[in-house]
C-alpha cells in the first residue's frame, strides 16, 4: 500500500513496526479507531450468536435446545454485550475515532493518550464482563436492565458484571470529553461551525450525552453493587427503599444512551446520502440543530419506560408528551434526507443501499416507538415482543445498518482496498429481507400478546415464532456473506485510491490510506462539506 | 503525535471542566435519592441528622476550605515561578486531606461502635427511614472520601513533577487542572455537609 503515497507513509507502516504492541499502545486516532472497530465487531458477532440461539429456543413452544435458566442468562448477556460492548462504543469509538479528526482537519484528537486509555478501559470492562459469565454464581440472569429487587437478590454473578459495565462507562465518558474538546479546539482554518460535516455534528451531540448521562449510570451501578455487597437497602422496600427509584436512575442514563446509539448513526446517513445523490444535503443547519435537539429532548423522556411501574398520572402524561417532542427533530432528519434524494443523481452502491434502508427501518422503529410512547397504547404492549421488535428496528435496523453503511463507505479509505460490489448488494438484500421477516413478525407477536423474556409461550404463537426464527437465519446468512466479502476485499481486493465515491468532506482529500498526521501541512477549508462542485470522482 | 509538540492549555482545561461535570452528575444521583427519601421520611431523616456530630463536620469543612485555599495559592505561586513554595502549598493541601480523612475515620468508627453501618442489625431493627438515611450518609461521604484520597494522590504526583521542574511557570496546566479537581472535591462537601449535618 505504501507505493501509493510517495511522500508521507500511511498510518499502517509509518513507524516500521507492525506488531501487536505497535497497535495496542498506539495513540494514533486511526489505529485506535481500528482497534475499536475490531473489538466492537467481535462482540457484535458474539451477540449475534447468542441472539440466534435465543431464536432457535423460541422456534417452538417448550424446551427446544436449552433450559429456562440458560435462556435467562443468554438474553441478559445478549443485551449487555450488544448494548454496552457493541452499539454504544461502536460508532464513536470506531468510526468517530477514525474519521472525525480528519473531518475537522486535525492531526489527532485533543487527548491522544486519553483516547488510548479509553480503549483500554473498554477492554478491561469487557474482560470483567466476560469473566462474570463463567465465575461465581454464573452468568447474570436479570436482563440487561439489572432491575432491582431481583438484581440485588439473584445468586448469579451480577456484581462483577455490573462492575464491568461501570468500567466501560468510564471509557464512554472519556471518549465524550475527548470529542467535545477536539471539535471545539482542533478545527482547521476555515472549518467554521456551519462547515462541520454532519457526521461530526452528530458525534458532537452524542459526546455531550455521553458526558452528561453516563455518570448517572455509574452511580446507579455503584448503588446496585452496594445493595448486593453492603446490604444498603436503598432499593429494598422492606428496608424503606424504593425499587422505582432504581428504575428512574437507570433510565435517566439508559434512555439518553439510546441517543448515544442512534445519533451518530444518523450522522453516517447524513454524510452518505448527499454523496450518492450528488446533491448538497437539504437543510444542513436543521439536521445539525436536530441532533442537538434530540440530545436535549431525549434526556427528558426516561419515564416512558416506566408507564406501568407505578408513577403518578401527571408524570405519565408529562413523559408521554416529552417523548412525542423527540419525534419532531427525528422527523426533520428523515424529511431532509428524502428531500436530498429528490431530483438527485442517485447511485445505488452498497453504502447507499444500507443508508437508504436505515431511513425505512428507522422510520418503522420510530413510528412503533410512538405507540409505546403514548401511555394508553403502551399499557397494552408493554413488555411484549412488540417492544423487542421496536428497539431492534431502531437499534439494529437503524444503528446496525448505519454501521454496515459506514463499513462499506469508510473502511476502503483506511485500507486502500475495496470489496466486490455485487456480493455486497446480495448480502444487503438478504439482510434486509431476513431483518424484516424476523422483527416485523416480532411486532405482530407482541400485538397478539406474546410477552418478552418468557422462556415458553402458548401454542398459538408457534407459527409466527417459526417464521421469525427462519428470518433470523436469512439475516445471519446475509451477515456472513457481507463480512466475508468486506474483509476479503479490504485485505486482498482491488486497490481503492483517490476519491471514488466523490465525497466533499476532508477525509476524501487526504491520501489513501491516510498518512499518520492525516494532512501534509495545515489544511485550509474553503468550501462546505457537501459542496460537490469541483469534486472529481 | 510523535514529532510534534502540540500544547493546548485551553483545550486541556476545557476537557477538565467537562470531566468535572461528570463528577457533579455522579453525586447528583445521590442528591436525587436524598431529595426523594427526605420527602418520604422527614422525621427519620431529622432524627438521623441529629445523631451526626456537627462539630466534627464543621472542623472538616474548615479543613477542606483551607486545603482549597492552599491549592489555589499553589497555582498562583507556580505562575510566579516559585517552585518551592508551590510544593510546600501542595504539601499543605495533602496534609489537610489527611486530617479530613482522620476525622472521617473517627466519625465513622463512632457510628460503627453504635452498630450503625449499612446492612447492620441495629438499622434493620429500626424504622426503615433511618436505615435509608444512614445508607445514603455512608455512601455519599464514602464516595466523597474516595475522591479526597484520589485528589490527594493526584496532587502528590503533581507536587513531585513541580519539584522535578517538569511543571514550571510556563507549563503548569496539569497543576491548574489538579487544583480544579480539588476544588470540586471541596465543592461537593460544601453540599454534603449542610444536607446531612445542618438542615435536618
Amino acid at each position: 500500500m505504501s507505493d501509493m503515497q510517495p511522500t508521507a507513509p500511511s498510518f499502517w507502516n509509518d513507524t516500521g513496526k507492525t506488531g501487536l504492541t505497535s497497535w495496542i499502545f498506539s495513540t494514533d486516532h486511526k489505529r485506535i479507531g481500528l482497534l475499536y472497530f475490531y473489538t466492537t465487531i467481535s462482540f457484535f458477532l458474539v451477540g449475534v450468536v447468542l441472539g440466534l440461539l435465543l431464536r432457535i429456543e423460541l422456534m417452538a413452544p417448550g424446551r427446544t435446545i436449552m433450559g429456562a435458566q440458560t435462556y435467562n442468562a443468554l438474553f441478559t448477556v445478549h443485551g449487555v454485550v450488544m448494548i454496552f460492548l457493541f452499539i454504544i462504543p461502536g460508532i464513536p469509538g470506531a468510526f468517530g475515532n477514525m474519521v472525525m479528526p480528519i473531518q475537522v482537519g486535525a492531526r489527532d484528537v485533543s487527548f491522544p493518550r486519553l483516547n488510548l486509555l479509553s480503549w483500554w478501559l473498554y477492554i478491561i470492562g469487557a474482560v470483567i464482563i466476560l469473566v462474570s459469565l463463567f465465575s461465581g454464581g454464573g452468568a447474570p440472569d436479570t436482563g440487561w436492565t439489572f432491575y432491582v429487587p431481583f438484581s440485588s437478590r439473584t445468586g448469579t454473578n451480577v456484581s462483577l458484571a455490573v462492575f464491568g459495565v461501570f468500567i466501560v462507562g468510564f471509557s464512554s465518558i472519556l471518549t465524550g470529553v475527548n470529542f467535545v474538546t477536539t471539535i471545539h479546539r482542533l478545527r482547521a482554518e476555515g472549518m467554521t461551525w456551519s462547515r462541520i460535516p454532519l457526521f461530526t455534528w452528530s458525534l458532537y451531540a452524542t459526546a455531550w450525552v455521553q458526558i452528561l448521562a453516563t455518570p448517572i449510570l455509574a452511580i446507579t451501578l455503584v448503588l446496585v453493587m452496594a445493595e448486593r455487597v453492603l446490604g444498603t437497602g436503598l432499593f429494598d422496600p422492606t428496608r424503606g427503599g424504593d425499587p422505582v427509584m432504581y428504575q428512574h436512575l437507570f433510565w435517566i442514563y439508559s434512555h439518553p444512551a439510546v441517543y448515544i446509539m442512534i445519533l451518530p448513526a444518523m450522522g453516517i446517513v447524513s454524510d452518505i446520502i448527499p454523496v450518492f445523490s450528488r446533491k448538497p444535503i437539504f437543510g444542513y443547519k436543521m439536521i445539525a440543530f436536530s441532533s442537538l435537539a434530540i440530545a436535549a429532548a431525549g434526556s427528558l423522556v426516561w419515564g416512558h419506560h416506566m408507564f406501568t411501574s407505578g408513577m403518578s398520572d401527571t408524570a405519565v402524561v408529562v413523559f408521554s408528551f416529552l417523548t412525542f417532542i423527540v419525534a419532531i427533530p427525528s422527523a426533520i432528519k428523515v424529511f431532509n434526507w428524502i428531500s436530498t434524494l429528490y431530483k438527485g443523481s442517485i447511485s445505488l452502491e452498497a453504502p447507499m443501499l444500507f443508508a437508504l434502508s436505515f431511513i425505512l427501518l428507522f422510520s418503522i422503529g420510530g413510528l412503533s416507538g410512538l405507540i409505546l410512547g403514548a401511555a394508553a397504547t403502551d399499557v397494552h404492549v408493554h413488555d411484549t415482543h412488540f417492544v423487542v421488535g421496536h428497539f431492534h428496528y431502531v437499534m439494529f435496523g437503524g444503528t446496525g445498518f448505519a454501521i454496515f453503511a459506514a463499513m462499506h463507505y469508510w473502511l476502503p479509505k483506511f485500507y486502500g482496498r475495496r470489496y466486490k460490489e455485487k456480493p455486497a448488494i446480495v448480502a444487503w438484500a438478504l439482510m434486509f429481507t431476513g431483518f424484516n421477516i424476523l422483527y416485523f413478525t416480532m411486532q405482530v407477536l407482541g400485538m397478539k400478546g406474546m410477552p418478552r423474556r418468557y422462556y415458553d409461550y402458548l401454542p398459538e404463537f408457534g407459527p409466527l415464532n417459526l417464521v421469525a426464527t427462519i428470518g433470523s437465519w436469512i439475516l445471519a446468512a446475509g451477515l456472513i456473506l457481507m463480512l466475508v466479502n468486506l474483509f476479503r476485499g479490504l485485505f486482498r481486493g482491488e486497490p481503492f485510491d483517490g476519491n471514488p465515491w466523490g465525497g466533499a468532506t476532508l477525509e476524501w482529500s487526504v491520501a489513501t490510506p491516510p498518512p499518520t498526521e492525516n494532512f501534509e501541512g495545515e489544511p485550509v477549508v474553503t468550501h462546505g462539506p457537501y459542496d460537490f462542485s469541483g469534486v472529481k470522482k | 503525535m510523535s514529532g510534534h509538540e502540540h500544547r493546548d492549555d485551553y483545550g486541556a482545561k476545557l476537557g477538565m471542566w467537562l470531566f468535572l461535570f461528570t463528577e457533579l452528575l455522579l453525586f447528583g444521583g445521590l442528591f436525587l435519592l436524598y431529595a426523594v427519601y427526605l420527602k418520604r421520611y422527614p422525621h427519620e431523616f431529622a432524627s438521623g441528622g441529629k445523631q451526626l456530630n456537627w462539630v466534627l463536620g464543621s472542623i472538616n469543612t474548615v479543613i477542606l476550605l483551607t486545603s482549597s485555599l492552599a491549592a489555589a495559592m499553589a497555582v498562583t505561586s507556580i505562575q510566579r515561578g516559585e517552585a518551592r513554595r508551590t510544593v510546600a502549598l501542595l504539601g499543605g493541601t495533602i496534609l489537610c486531606a489527611g486530617g479530613f480523612m482522620v476525622i472521617k475515620y473517627v466519625e465513622w468508627s463512632a457510628k460503627f461502635g453504635h452498630g450503625i453501618y449499612p446492612g447492620s442489625e441495629h438499622l434493620k431493627a429500626g424504622p426503615p427511614g433511618e436505615s435509608v438515611f444512614f445508607s445514603l450518609y455512608f455512601l455519599s461521604t464514602g464516595i466523597h472520601g474516595l475522591h479526597v484520597v484520589i485528589g490527594a494522590i493526584l496532587l502528590g504526583w503533581i507536587a513531585l513533577k513541580v519539584r522535578g521542574g517538569e511543571l514550571n511557570a510556563g507549563n503548569n496546566i496539569l497543576l491548574e487542572n489538579g487544583a480544579l479537581y480539588w476544588h470540586l472535591v471541596d465543592l461537593i462537601w460544601i453540599f454534603i455537609f449542610p444536607l446531612y449535618y445542618l438542615i435536618l
